[in-house]
C-alpha cells in the first residue's frame, strides 16, 4: 500500500491577499489583483501593470532573532519565507521559527524536508547601478578597470556588499525556510519556470512516499516585477505590452481568442504536506490527497517568437504526457476528474497548445469539466503559481466550490460534487508536471 | 525498442546503472586523455582570458579551453546557435554520453527518457545590461532612474541571450536534441547542483518514473559579475603569481578555491533496460543521501554533521557499513571523492564529517579532490567528479590532490597528495562515495559501485 501525502498547510501569497482565506475570499468575489505597478517606476517599460504582493513586511514574518538576516534576502526569498511561515502555521506546527509560547506540533528536524520551485533572481538594480556606475570610462563604458580593486580605478565593485552573491542564488529559498524552521532533511531547489512549484509539490510526496521525510514545506516563490524580469518575460513572449490606465480583464482573457496576452505577477505558494500516518498522529485536518503525479517534457525548441509557434500549430505534448502520467499514477480515467486547474495565461498561441494537450489526455472529459485558471486574476506568477494553483484546488476540495472568476472554460459544466482535481503546468521550456487532489472523505 | 518495467512504483525499486559518461571540463573534452591529466596531477589553471581581469584580485581560473560544439554536434550545431557557452558544454557532455551508452544504435523508449540537470544561469550579456545600469543611474540624485534603464535596455539588450540565461533552458536544448519527453528537472543548488541532480535522477529511476534519465550540470561563472561575487565573498585564492598551485586543497597553505567551468553528464538507466539493450555497464548507483544544514547562510555547520548526514544516508540505502572491514582490513568504501574546495572551511568540516562517518577507518579511504586541477567546476563540479569515481572503479586508479605538499592536520586523512595511487594490487576499486556541499548549507552524496550480476 502506497503512503499518499496529504495537504495540511496552505501558504498562498499573492496579490490576492496573504493566507488561504483571504486567497480563498478574493477568489469568490472575482478580484483582479492586477494593478497599475507601484514597485518602481514602470513608465518607460512596455508592461506596466502587475499582481504585487503589498503590505507584506518580511520583518513580520520572521523570528526577532532572524531581523538582521532579511537584509540579504532577495524579494523571491521573502516571498517563499512569508509563505513558508503562513503555511506552517495554518498546518499547526511548532518549529525553531515559531514564538516560545506559540502551540502546536513539534517538528523532528531530521524528518522534515524542503522544496522550492524557484527562478532566477536579478541582482537589486539600483545597488548594482551604483557600484557600476562608479566603474565607468571616460567614454562612459563600463570599465573593469574602474571595478577591479587592482586597478587604477577606484575599485568599483567594492560598492557591493560583500555578502552580494548570496541574496542572488536560487537556493537561498530553501536556505532561509530551512534555516527559519530547522529543517535539516531532504532539500531541493527546482527550476522549471511556471512548472516549478507543481515540479516541487511532485517530488516532495515522492521523498516521502519513499520514507526519506514524514513531512515537507513544499511550493515555490518568485518575483519577475523588476527592471530585468520585465523585460526578459516580454521578451519571451509571457507579456504583452500594456499601459497603467487600462482594465486588465480587458487585456488577459485565458482561451478567448481576442486575448492580448500575459501579465505579470509575483508570489510564494508554499503548502504543507505530510504522510498520511504522520497527519494521523498529530491528528491533524487536512485539505486534500495528492494521489497522483506525472512529468514530462515537450521537445520542441524553445521558440521567444508567438508568430513562429503560431505556425507550428503544436500542441504541448509534455503536458498532455505529464496529465496521462498523473492519471495512471492516481490509478483513475478521465471521468473521474472534475476540474482542471491550469496555467492560461491569455497569450493565445500557449493557450492554444496548453488546451490541445488537456483534450489530447482527457478526450470527451475535456468539454465537459470546468477548466480553472489564475493568471487573468494574479497575473503570471512563474516558480509560485502551480503553488498557488494547488493551494486552489485544495481549498476547491475542502469547500466543494469553484469561484465563478477562475472558470476560464466551459463555464456551464457542473461545479459541485468535486471529487478529485488535476492541477498542471506548461512551462516556457518546456518541462510540464501533473498532479492529481482528492477530497478527504 | 526495449520498454522496461512500466510499472511505476514497483514493490522492489529498480537497480540503476550508468551506461555512458560524457564531459567538457578545463583539461580536455575527452574521458581517457583528460583522466590522464588528472593523473598526472597536470593544472588546467591560468590567466583569465574570457575578459580583461587584470584588475581583479583572482585575475586567474581553469577555463575550457579549444571547444568548438560542431566537433560533438557536427551539423546539428546550428540549431542550438543561441545557447549560452554552459548549455554547449552539456550538449557536447550529453551527446559524448549518448554515443558511450548506445544510444545512437539500440535507443532507450524517449517517452520514458527524462533529464535532470543542475545547469546554473547562463553567462549574462553584460556589456548592454551594464550600459543600461549606467545610463540609468542619476548620480545626483543617487537614485536609479527607471524609465532611462528601461530605454537603454530596450535598446541593447537582445532577446535570445536574455531568455537563454534561464538555467532550465539547457535541458530544453537537449530534450530537442534527443527527442526525449520524460520527467524533466534542474536543479540550482549551488555547488551540490549536479550531485544532487544525478542522486534525485537515481531515485526518479528506482522508483519507476522512468527507464532512462541523461543527468549531470554544466555551469560558467568566468564573467565579470560571477567572478565578482566570489571575489566579495573572498571565496577564491589570491595566487596570483604562482596560480597554478592557487588550488591546494587540505594543504596548510590553502586560502580559497578557484573558479572552474564546464559540464558533466551520465546516462543512468535501469538495469532491465540497460541489459534489453545491451548496454555496456560502467557502474551500479546504489545510494544517494541528501541533507541540509539549516545552520547559516555563510557558515557550514562546524561538526560537518550536514556532510556526515549525506554520507550516511548513501550509505546506509547502498546497505555498506562505514565501519567494517573486509577480511584484509581494508575499509568497504575504496575512495572518496571530496568536495575539497581548498577553502579553510571546507576541508576541515569536510575532513570533520568523513572522520565521524568512518570512525576508525576513516585514515584507510582515500579521499582526494580532483578540485587541485581542475578548479571548481560549481554547479557541474559533482558530475565531473563522479565520472572520475566512475574511472576510478574502471581502472582501479584514484586520482591525487594536486598543489599538496604539507597536510593541514586538521584535515588529517588519506588525502593522495600529488600522485595517483594505483589500487588494483589490493584488488581494485570497489565503492565510491562522491560529495558535494552548497552554499546555505546543502549537502548531497552519491554512492556507486562495481557492477555485478
Amino acid at each position: 500500500m502506497r503512503s499518499h501525502s496529504l495537504i495540511t498547510g496552505l501558504g498562498p501569497v499573492c496579490a490576492l491577499g496573504l493566507g488561504p482565506d483571504a486567497f480563498w475570499q478574493s477568489l469568490l468575489q472575482g478580484t483582479i489583483g492586477i494593478k497599475p505597478i507601484e514597485s518602481l517606476d514602470p513608465s518607460g517599460f512596455h508592461v506596466q501593470l502587475a499582481g504585487e504582493v503589498r503590505d507584506a513586511k518580511i520583518r513580520d514574518f520572521v523570528p526577532k532573532t532572524y531581523r538582521k538576516a532579511t537584509k540579504v534576502m532577495a524579494r523571491d526569498t521573502e516571498l517563499a519565507v512569508i509563505a513558508a511561515k503562513i503555511a506552517a502555521d495554518d498546518a499547526g506546527l511548532k518549529t525553531r521559527g515559531s514564538e516560545d509560547d506559540a502551540e502546536g506540533f513539534p517538528l523532528d528536524p531530521v524528518r522534515t524536508g524542503c522544496q522550492i520551485g524557484a527562478g532566477l533572481i536579478a541582482a537589486e538594480t539600483e545597488e548594482l547601478a551604483r557600484a557600476v556606475v562608479s566603474a565607468q570610462d571616460e567614454q562612459g563604458r563600463f570599465s573593469m578597470d574602474g571595478w577591479g580593486t587592482e586597478g587604477q580605478g577606484k575599485s568599483g565593485m567594492n560598492n557591493l556588499p560583500p555578502l552580494w552573491l548570496l541574496k542572488y542564488l536560487p537556493n537561498m529559498l530553501a536556505c532561509h525556510v530551512t534555516i527559519i524552521h530547522g529543517l535539516e532533511g531532504p532539500s531541493n531547489t527546482i527550476m522549471g519556470a511556471e512548472a516549478s512549484a507543481l515540479l516541487s509539490i511532485g517530488e516532495s510526496a515522492r521523498v516521502i512516499e519513499r520514507g526519506s521525510a514524514d513531512i515537507c514545506f513544499t511550493g515555490g516563490a518568485e518575483s519577475r516585477i523588476n527592471h530585468l524580469g520585465l523585460l526578459r518575460w516580454e521578451y519571451a513572449a509571457r507579456l504583452t505590452p500594456v499601459t497603467q490606465d487600462e482594465d486588465p480583464a480587458s487585456v488577459c482573457k485565458p482561451y478567448q481568442p481576442d486575448s492580448r496576452g500575459g501579465l505579470i505577477g509575483e508570489s510564494g505558494g508554499m503548502l504543507v504536506i505530510e504522510s498520511e500516518e504522520h497527519a494521523k498522529a498529530r491528528d491533524a485536518s487536512a485539505y486534500a490527497r495528492i494521489i497522483g503525479f506525472g512529468a514530462a517534457q515537450t521537445p520542441r525548441p524553445y521558440i521567444p517568437a508567438t508568430e513562429s509557434m503560431r505556425a507550428h500549430d503544436e500542441t504541448d505534448r509534455g503536458l498532455s504526457a505529464s496529465i496521462s502520467h498523473a492519471m495512471r499514477d492516481a490509478g483513475i480515467e478521465p471521468d473521474d476528474i472534475d476540474a482542471v486547474l491550469t496555467l492560461g495565461i491569455g497569450e493565445p498561441t500557449l493557450d492554444q497548445m496548453e488546451l490541445g494537450a488537456i483534450t489530447e489526455a482527457l478526450d470527451e472529459r475535456s468539454s465537459t469539466v470546468p477548466i480553472v485558471s489564475l493568471a487573468h486574476l494574479t497575473g503570471n506568477t512563474m516558480a509560485g503559481h502551480a503553488g498557488l494553483l494547488t493551494a486552489a484546488g485544495a481549498l476547491c476540495l475542502h469547500n466543494q466550490q469553484i469561484p465563478q472568476a477562475m472558470i476560464t472554460r466551459n463555464p456551464d459544466a457542473p461545479a459541485s460534487n468535486l471529487r478529485r482535481v488535476l492541477v498542471c503546468s506548461p512551462s516556457l521550456g518546456g518541462q510540464a508536471g501533473a498532479l492529481v487532489l482528492e477530497r478527504m472523505s | 525498442m526495449p520498454t522496461g518495467d512500466h510499472t511505476p512504483h514497483a514493490s522492489t525499486p529498480h537497480r540503476v546503472v550508468i551506461t555512458g559518461m560524457g564531459w567538457v571540463t578545463p583539461l580536455g573534452h575527452e574521458i581517457d586523455s583528460t583522466w590522464q591529466r588528472l593523473l598526472n596531477a597536470e593544472s588546467a589553471v591560468g590567466p583569465i582570458t574570457r575578459f580583461d581581469a587584470s584588475t581583479c584580485s583572482t585575475n586567474f581560473a581553469a577555463e575550457v579551453k579549444d571547444f568548438d560544439l560542431q566537433t560533438h554536434l557536427g551539423d546539428r550545431a546550428s540549431a542550438h546557435a543561441d545557447a549560452g557557452i554552459a548549455t554547449q558544454f552539456a550538449l557536447s557532455a550529453t551527446k559524448n554520453a549518448w554515443r558511450m551508452a548506445g544510444m545512437d544504435t539500440s535507443p532507450p523508449d524517449l517517452t520514458r527518457t527524462g533529464i535532470y540537470l543542475g545547469a546554473g544561469e547562463g553567462v549574462l550579456d553584460y556589456e548592454p545590461y551594464m550600459a543600461a545600469n549606467i545610463s540609468g543611474y542619476d548620480p545626483e540624485a543617487r537614485k536609479l532612474d527607471d524609465a532611462a534603464w528601461a530605454a537603454t535596455a530596450y535598446k541593447g539588450m537582445r532577446p535570445a541571450p536574455e531568455v537563454e540565461q534561464e538555467p532550465q533552458l539547457t535541458s530544453t536544448h537537449i530534450a530537442y536534441e534527443l527527442g526525449t519527453m520524460g520527467p524533466t528537472l534542474n536543479c540550482m543548488t549551488a555547488c551540490a547542483a549536479s550531485t544532487q541532480a544525478i542522486g534525485e535522477a537515481f531515485e526518479i529511476i528506482r522508483r519507476g518514473d522512468a527507464d532512462a534519465m541523461i543527468a549531470g550540470g554544466s555551469h560558467s561563472m568566468i564573467h565579470p559579475l560571477g567572478m565578482t561575487g566570489f571575489m566579495r565573498l573572498t571565496a577564491m585564492s589570491t595566487r596570483r603569481d604562482d596560480p597554478q598551485t592557487a588550488s591546494r586543497p587540505f594543504d596548510k597553505s590553502r586560502e580559497g578555491f578557484v573558479m572552474g567551468e564546464g559540464a558533466g553528464i551520465v546516462i543512468l538507466e535501469s538495469l532491465d533496460s540497460a541489459k534489453a539493450r545491451g548496454a555496456n555497464i560502467l557502474c551500479e548507483v546504489v545510494g544517494f543521501g541528501s541533507t541540509a544544514d539549516a545552520y547559516r547562510i555563510t557558515d557550514i555547520h562546524p561538526d560537518g554533521k550536514g556532510g556526515a548526514g549525506a554520507m550516511t544516508g548513501a550509505l546506509k540505502q547502498a546497505g555498506i557499513d562505514p565501519n567494517a572491514t573486509d577480511e584484509s582490513g581494508r575499509p568497504l568504501v575504496h575512495y572518496i571523492s571530496a568536495h575539497g574546495t581548498g577553502t579553510q572551511e571546507n576541508d576541515k568540516t569536510e575532513s570533520a564529517g568523513v572522520r565521524s562517518v568512518f570512525g576508525d577507518n576513516a585514515p584507510s579511504v582515500p579521499f582526494s579532490s580532483i578540485k587541485s586541477m581542475m578548479g571548481h567546476l560549481i554547479q557541474a563540479a559533482g558530475a565531473v567528479e563522479l565520472i572520475t569515481c566512475i574511472q576510478a572503479i574502471q581502472t582501479g586508479i584514484i586520482p591525487p590532490t594536486g598543489n599538496l605538499h604539507e597536510v593541514d592536520p586538521v584535515c588529517g586523512l588519506d588525502h593522495v597528495p600529488l600522485t595517483p595511487r594505483d589500487e588494483n594490487p589490493r584488488g581494485g576499486v570497489d565503492v565510491c562515495l562522491s560529495n558535494s556541499f552548497g552554499f546555505g548549507g546543502q549537502n548531497d552524496t552519491i554512492c556507486v559501485r562495481k557492477y555485478r550480476q
